[in-house]
């Protein structure tokens, strides 16, 4: 994909002056923009048309392991701003170093993430309805609500739709980081490098909102 | 067709054979040519279609001769039990029939007609540009539709049958099989829509970059064909609609698969979630599935006319808007869901105003043939009768569009009539005009001009004797997706009425069938083709036919003028082409 | 023109505002389409090629554009605004009037079943009775619909109220008509609800007070009997109560 991008990128562009593979990847995350958004406004609806079937911040969900996990997302954006930073100065070693932080950062993140599926299992978090019914946690522990099948089923969908793009984006970040040991990359030749960034930027912003939606409202 | 242009005939045959070397399968299979690509899409569709309208006429003839196995479907015999027993179908496969018809026509025949087909063929042509912005990942798009296809066939064969829910698929009919009796059947539905809306998708990204970044020098903005502005915004359209299906999809599926409930009541899922999504998509494909036909009309109706586009600009801005103003309009689909009244009575109002550019479309055209000299070619009548009939289904949407007025007429043959005559009259009518007008850029050759002519003059006549009396089987109270229509006292007395639309229907379909041999017979036998045989001014025509590889040979072509600048004083002939140098002469005020 | 459109009998109090305004938007798309089409075949012949002429240059008429783009728009704003009030009076729960008559319409594959409100002339109390695939009603009394589904989305359809109102599992969707015409009629159902949605019909009675009365009386005593023979007769496959009038009537609706 990348060396497409570079190709485009020395021959002249007209149109916005974006190059195809850079303006192809905005276009793209437009419609990403409409997938989330669809997930999103299903989980919306869903829950205040039947709030019971919710439960409030943090009685299901562990909030601080996830806020954690958020924070390591946002960390895993800034080395791959610095990736970019490097190879716009033709830095080699620079943009090696940030990419292979960036891909392992992910991983981090997606680990935690099945961490969090499992425990959530294990306490009983089942989106299956009738699993549910049957291994299901019920609100006689701790009082407090905890929703139903619904709640697991919208959670495990948005944030496992997430989780997928992640690991996509790292999958795409090894495959950069491999050309990028192949000098692929060069101080004027960078596009691979600029969409794997726009894309892993898009993918973080998600998350932002996804975790305020789901873990704090 | 007057007179046959001498011009450009040079270079008809120069830069042809450079591309011989690649092997068969390159070229013609796994091509990246956007060329190849479109007319593979089109032999898909075009099968699909066909197989669409065996679906369509299996159900009239339930319709005419419901249950009587002394007059049973010719070949139901040899449909297996599941489907069709002792002279007699079954009302699950009726209803399998229904959905798949809708489902396939939609998806894999109109749709990939007008998008898959035009887009990929036409916008590098019209747009100056060798090939596409990115032409693996076209590739790819083709290869995606193919299995998701074969997955939507496979469905009759699997157990239980094809998903029989609509092709609306209303939870929770669609997500349980013990209401429907379909678990694979609808599984399998989602499935190939979902890589089929991937398939698409990845294609509007394709088309959208090419059209911004790879114009030819000149080609600016208001200078792009008709054509090529209606796939551009269609393709915006697919792109952001085409996602909030696929998540709705998803969602249903695992509905189905894993029991989620998202739609499911007794949980606290929502029935009216799915529709609110599905139509929130639906009403921006049914704008999909038009504008591109209104493109290529414009196209051809300028040219037929011999005389500039009316209201070019106009156009334009009204393609923009129908493009915006379908995203809010969603809900006039849902007027008898339940969904609060309030919200209907805004979507009442949004959808009445959708009327407006489709006016400005109408009347336009309308000007267009006004003081033209107007050449009867098989294209032009194609796109006449778009027009006579694209209004007709129009105005039967403003009887729906007025809720209360939609209450006696929703779910009833009323909607299919308006379903038809925007899809059939309106999109088909358009799609059988441009392919016979890029026929000859296609192959090189041009189809049969008597031939074609019979088969406009049978479509046209057999589809409005088949499709108009449904308004008043409809106003009359007949419901939709009924197997039975003698059942209901109120419907049993306008069994007549079946019968004929399923006699016209009949004969409908088999003058398709010139269509068919027309065009496989030209494309071996037809008469040659110039590079320019309509004496036409996009810059499609300045490249020979067939265009090869890159198609103008390595020459960048560039653009002097608007695209429809026919019996312009600039030139002697009734025609002026984009490419052609200026003449030196008064160039008129406007292009 | 009703006999062109095959509209059916007409005995809803709101039917005929549905009518007329089907008429008016009939009237304004007809004269639409003859504009619209004879203009077109006129301009076909009119200017149809013919040797040595050329067609005449122009790019079009802001005037003209600007006069059928404000035209179109004026036309479909009244007739939005106009619809709109009719819309809200039939489907609006807060505009509904009073009821005179409260029942609960519960649709399932393939039956509508109706429970009316028993002596206390109060639904969901244990006097309540429920009758399958037959729904009677008093002629010029308000009645009030309570609709909901035990499976699928059912549509409560009949032509000659014209009302159509969908029936939504997990949803209670409120619904009003007035009969004006003593009869028999039918009820359908108009979305598509599996194998046997095309056979889902329900017979529908007008009745004059008096029959009414009667009928109702009928059902109220057999209720006495003890509600749950009557819930038990909603399950029933026959579950016409005995002695009732409309056996023999309900009987041949299905
Ligand atoms: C190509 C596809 C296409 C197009 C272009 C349209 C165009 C329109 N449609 Fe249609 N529609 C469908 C495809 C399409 N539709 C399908 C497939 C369904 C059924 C889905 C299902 O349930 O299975 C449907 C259903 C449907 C419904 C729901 C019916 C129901 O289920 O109860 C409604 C209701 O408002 C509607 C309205 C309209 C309107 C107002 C337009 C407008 O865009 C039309 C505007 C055009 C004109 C009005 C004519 C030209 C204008 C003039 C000549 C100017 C003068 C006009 C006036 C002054 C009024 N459509
Ligand atoms: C999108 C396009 C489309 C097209 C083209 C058609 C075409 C036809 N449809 Fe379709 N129809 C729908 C879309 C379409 N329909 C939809 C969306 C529904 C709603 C489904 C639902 O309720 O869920 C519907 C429902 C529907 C019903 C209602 C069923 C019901 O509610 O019970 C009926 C009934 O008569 C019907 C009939 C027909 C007929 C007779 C044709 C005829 O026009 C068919 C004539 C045949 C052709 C036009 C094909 C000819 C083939 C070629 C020209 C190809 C040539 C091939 C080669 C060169 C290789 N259709
Ligand atoms: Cu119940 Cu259709
Ligand atoms: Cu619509």
């Amino acid at each position: 994909m990348s060396n497409a991008a570079s190709a485009t990128m020395e021959t002249g562009t007209s149109g916005f002056g974006v190059y195809n593979m850079k303006l192809g990847m905005w276009i793209f995350l437009l419609s990403e923009v409409m997938f989330f958004t669809g997930l999103i406004g299903a989980y919306i609806i869903l829950r205040f048309a039947g709030p019971d079937q919710f439960a409030d911040p943090g009685v299901v969900l562990n909030v601080p392991l996830t806020a954690a996990n958020t924070f390591l997302l946002i960390c895993s954006s800034v080395t791959m701003v610095k990736a970019f930073a490097e190879i716009e100065q033709g830095n080699q070693a620079g943009l090696k170093r940030y990419l292979v932080l960036t891909a392992i950062i992910g991983m981090m993140f997606v680990g935690v993430q099945v961490y969090e599926y499992m425990q959530l299992a294990h306490e009983g978090f089942i989106p299956l309805a009738d699993l549910y019914a049957a291994h299901g946690r019920h609100a006689a522990e701790g009082g407090a609500v905890v929703g139903g099948p619904l709640y697991a089923s919208t959670f495990y969908t948005m944030t496992g739709f997430h989780g997928a793009h992640v690991s996509i984006g790292v999958a795409c970040l090894w495959f950069t980081v491999f050309k990028a040991y192949r000098g692929g990359y060069t101080k004027n030749n960078y596009g691979g490098v600029e969409i794997m960034g726009l894309y892993w930027h898009f993918v973080d912003l998600v998350w932002i909102i996804l975790f305020t939606i789901v873990y704090l409202i | 067709m007057s007179t046959v242009a001498t011009a450009h005939e040079s270079g008809t045959h120069d830069a042809h054979g450079q591309h011989e070397e690649l092997p068969f399968l390159r070229k013609y299979v796994f091509s990246t040519d956007h060329k190849v690509i479109g007319i593979q899409f089109l032999f898909m569709s075009l099968l699909f279609l066909l197989f669409g309208g065996l679906l369509a006429m299996a159900m009239r003839w339930q319709l005419a001769w419901p249950t009587d196995p002394t007059n049973a479907m010719p070949g139901g015999s040899l449909l297996p039990e599941t489907m069709f027993t002792s002279g007699v179908m079954l009302p699950e496969f009726y209803n399998a029939l229904v959905t798949m018809h809708g489902t396939i026509m939609v998806f894999f025949a109109i749709m990939p007609l007008l998008v898959g087909v035009w887009a990929n063929y036409l916008i590098p042509l019209q747009i100056g540009a060798e090939d596409m912005a990115f032409p693996r990942l076209n590739m790819a798009s083709f290869w995606m539709a193919v299995p998701a296809g074969l997955l939507m066939m496979a469905s009759f064969a699997v157990v239980g049958g094809a998903a029989n829910a609509g092709w609306t698929g209303y939870a929770p009919l669609s997500t349980s099989d013990v209401y429907s009796g379909v678990k694979l059947g609808q599984q399998l539905w989602t499935i190939s829509l979902v890589i089929l809306g991937f398939s698409s998708l990845i294609g509007a990204v394709n088309y959208i970059t090419t059209v911004i970044n790879m114009r030819a020098p000149g080609m600016t903005w208001f200078r792009l064909p008709l054509s090529t502005w209606a796939l551009f915004i269609t393709s915006i359209l697919l792109l952001l609609a085409v996602p909030v299906l696929a998540g709705g999809l998803i969602m249903l599926f695992f509905d189905i698969t894993f029991n989620t409930g998202f739609f499911n009541p007794v949980v606290g899922g929502q029935p009216l979630l799915w529709q609110h999504l599905f139509w929130f998509f639906g009403h921006p494909e049914v704008y999909i599935l038009i504008l591109p036909a209104m493109g290529f009309v414009s196209d051809i109706m300028a040219n037929g006319a011999r005389k500039p586009i009316f209201g070019y600009k106009a156009m334009v801005w009204a393609i923009i808007a129908i493009g915006f103003i379908g995203w809010i309009v969603w809900g006039h689909h849902m007027f008898m869901s339940g969904m609060n009244p309030l919200l209907g009575g805004f979507f009442m109002v949004t959808t009445m105003m959708i009327a407006v550019p489709s006016a400005i479309k109408t009347f336009n055209w309308l000007g267009t043939l006004w003081g033209g000299n107007i050449i009867f070619h098989t294209p032009n009548l194609h796109a006449i009768a778009f027009v006579a009939l694209f209004v007709i289904g129009g105005l039967s949407g403003i009887f729906l569009a007025a809720a209360p007025v939609d209450i006696p007429l929703h779910d009833t043959y009323f909607v299919v009539a308006h379903i038809h005559y925007v899809l059939v009259g309106g999109s088909l009518f358009g799609i059988f005009g441009a392919i016979v007008f890029w026929f000859p850029k296609m192959f090189g050759r041009m189809m049969n001009e008597p031939i074609g002519k019979l088969h406009w003059l049978l479509t046209f006549v057999f589809f409005n004797l088949t499709f108009f009396p449904m308004h008043m089987l409809g106003s009359g109270g007949m419901m939709r997706r009924l197997y039975d229509p003698t059942v209901y006292p109120h419907i049993a007395q306008h069994q007549d009425t079946n019968v004929f639309i399923t006699v016209c229907a009949l004969l409908l379909f088999a003058s398709q069938f010139l269509f068919m041999f027309n065009f496989f017979w030209s494309m071996f036998r037809g008469k040659k083709a110039s590079a320019n045989p309509w004496n036409a001014n996009g810059l499609e025509w300045s490249a020979p036919s067939p265009p090869p590889h890159g198609n103008w040979g390595g020459r960048q072509p560039v653009v002097h003028r608007g695209p429809y600048e026919y019996s312009s004083p600039e030139s002697d002939e009734d025609f002026l082409m984009q490419t052609a140098p200026p003449t030196g002469r008064p160039t008129p005020a406007h292009s | 023109m009703d006999r062109f459109w095959r509209l059916p009998q007409n005995i809803s109090t709101y039917g005929g505002d549905i009518d007329s305004m089907f008429h008016i938007i009939a009237w304004i798309t007809i004269v639409v389409f003859f504009a619209v089409e004879l203009l077109l075949v006129w301009f076909l012949f009119r200017y149809r090629a013919r040797e040595g002429r050329k067609a005449t240059y122009t790019h079009g008429n802001n005037r003209m554009e600007v006069a059928w783009t404000a035209g179109t728009a004026v036309i479909v704003v009244i007739l939005g605004v106009m619809s709109r009030g009719l819309w809200l009076d039939i489907k609006d729960p807060r505009r509904f009037p009073d009821a005179g008559l409260e029942l609960i319409v519960t649709a399932k594959q393939f039956e509508w079943n109706v429970t009316y409100p028993g002596a206390d002339g109060v639904l969901e109390t244990d006097d309540d009775f429920t009758v399958r695939n037959q729904l009677r009603v008093p002629a010029n009394t308000n009645v009030r619909m309570t609709l909901r589904s035990e499976d699928v989305i059912h549509s409560f359809y009949v032509p000659e109220l014209r009302l159509k109102q969908d029936v939504v599992p997990g949803m209670s969707i409120p619904a009003w008509f007035e009969a004006t015409v003593p009869g028999q009629y039918v009820i359908g159902c108009a979305e598509l609800c599996g194998i046997g949605h095309y056979s889902m019909d329900a017979s529908f009675y007008v009745h004059t007070a008096e029959e009414w009365t009667q009928w109702n009386a009928q059902q109220q005593t057999a209720a006495a009997g003890g509600a749950t023979t009557n819930v038990a007769s909603a399950d029933a496959t026959s579950a016409e109560p005995a002695g009732s009038p409309a056996a023999a009537a309900a009987g041949t609706s299905n």
